[in-house]
């Protein structure tokens, strides 16, 4: 998404992370992990980290991060709850096989949720996206997610973000699966519910 | 509410190591801020109205803004006032330091005190090891050849991430008589631990080590339940 944001052209190396290769053990030594972006020779690790190199590195297109530096600040601090809040219970409710202790795990998510929705409205002035007008870090951080939960939401008949405790972000996942960086970036729904069906077969 | 909002303010707890890298950051920019101490076993009002999210030390404030968390604040700090930079310029190099300032923290800082704080016996053992393994990593990143972390010669926002390493481990391995940081198996940090604690802006500005090991011996017999 953000590599698309700044119109840069990129070669994208599918990888199989249940089944690493050596590019990736190469490049991700400590961690084993993907994404990768290798510029040239060099390998950047972790998303966050990534995503900021973009903005840094390719400074003439449009900015990821705000201009200014306490909502560059806030907009770290949304992107790090972000990824130690949610992704870990994301991460729990892929592994969990238990239907009651996946709704459990789902409405932990829809609780944090609602504090986002605090802070979309605040980051976003009442805008659009929570960079304001414009896609920015945290919707990438966080907007990654959407197209699973959209599929997850299909394939177990839950909701994750309410019309009620959080209109801002329901308005905004819409908004942002229509923004031409998400849309032609992230898998269909279809293929992503064929891959959690996968998945589950596998884990049987 | 405050009558003035200008000027810095750093609400903070003394033994805190996190509270511990801002004062340090602000002191190698030379920012003049307000210090309110906390208790953090009895939070007052303005900790919980200023960081309501998750009510940890430190909160940086900023002309009335507030600013958990304090990787975000050393960038902040970076951002607002850019002499003496803590963050290398070049941006694959700020990658690289923001990668592993997470690394410390998410490993480091995890397995080190997970393993003297909150557990003992096959446990502490797994995370001991763990944490030797992690180390084993920042040893390699120094490879003997630069006084700091990514600032060579300069100390920057690595070394103040990893800063609880020098002054804070020592006090954790006395009181589970544990060693992780062996200076015969880690001769790299063992220096930079040195180069470290003898920085002017460092040496001067630590908690009194009698005092953390009353503190942390407190802290691992509550978390053990042994009090």
């Amino acid at each position: 998404m953000a590599l698309k944001l700044k119109a840069v052209e990129y070669e994208f190396v599918e990888t199989d992370p249940y089944n690493k290769n050596e590019l990736l053990l190469k490049t991700n030594p400590v961690h084993k992990k993907i994404p990768v972006l290798i510029h040239g020779d060099r390998p950047v690790c972790e998303s966050l980290v990534i995503i900021q190199y973009i903005d840094d590195v390719w400074g003439d297109g449009p900015s990821i991060l705000p201009s200014d530096p306490y909502q560059r600040s806030l907009a770290r601090f949304w992107a790090a709850y972000v990824d130690d809040k949610l992704l870990p219970l994301f991460k729990e409710l892929k592994e969990e096989k238990d239907k009651d202790a996946k709704k459990g795990i789902i409405k932990k998510m829809s609780e944090n949720f609602i504090l986002l929705e605090d802070a979309f409205v605040s980051c976003g002035e009442g805008k659009g996206f929570f960079g304001g007008d414009e896609v920015g870090y945290v919707d990438i951080v966080l907007g990654c997610f959407v197209g699973s939960m959209r599929a997850i939401e299909i394939v177990m008949d839950v909701k994750f973000l309410d019309k009620n405790t959080s209109p801002g972000l329901v308005a905004w996942a819409e908004r942002l699966c229509a923004d031409s960086i998400v849309k032609d970036v992230i898998p269909t729904t279809q293929k992503l519910i064929d891959f959690i069906a996968a998945r589950a077969q596998q884990k049987a | 509410m405050e009558k003035s909002n200008k000027g810095v303010k750093l609400v903070g707890f003394w033994v805190s190591p996190f509270v511990q890298r801002v004062k340090w950051g602000m002191k190698l920019k030379g920012i003049e801020y307000d210090y309110i101490e906390e208790d953090i076993f009895n939070k007052s009002p303005l900790l919980s109205q200023l960081n309501p999210l998750t009510g940890k030390v430190p909160v940086l404030v900023h002309d009335g803004n507030p600013l958990p968390e304090s990787a975000i604040i050393l960038e902040y700090l970076d951002e607002r006032w850019p002499h003496a930079p803590l963050l290398p310029l070049d941006p694959y190099e700020r990658a690289q330091a923001r990668f592993w300032a997470r690394f410390v923290e998410e490993k480091i800082l995890e397995s080190t005190r997970l393993a003297a704080l909150r557990s003992e016996g096959e446990i502490q053992e797994r995370e001991v090891k763990l944490a030797i393994e992690h180390l084993e990593k920042m040893e390699e990143k120094l490879g003997g050849k630069s006084r700091f972390f990514f600032g060579d010669d300069t100390i920057g926002y690595v070394d103040l991430m990893m800063g609880f390493v020098a002054y804070i481990l020592p006090v954790w391995e006395e009181i589970t008589a544990v060693r992780i940081l062996d200076a015969a198996r880690f001769p790299n940090l063992a220096a930079w631990k040195n180069n470290f604690l003898n920085h002017p802006v460092i040496k001067d500005d630590l908690p009194s080590k009698d005092e953390m090991l009353t503190y942390f011996q407190w802290r691992r017999k509550v978390n053990l339940k042994k009090i």
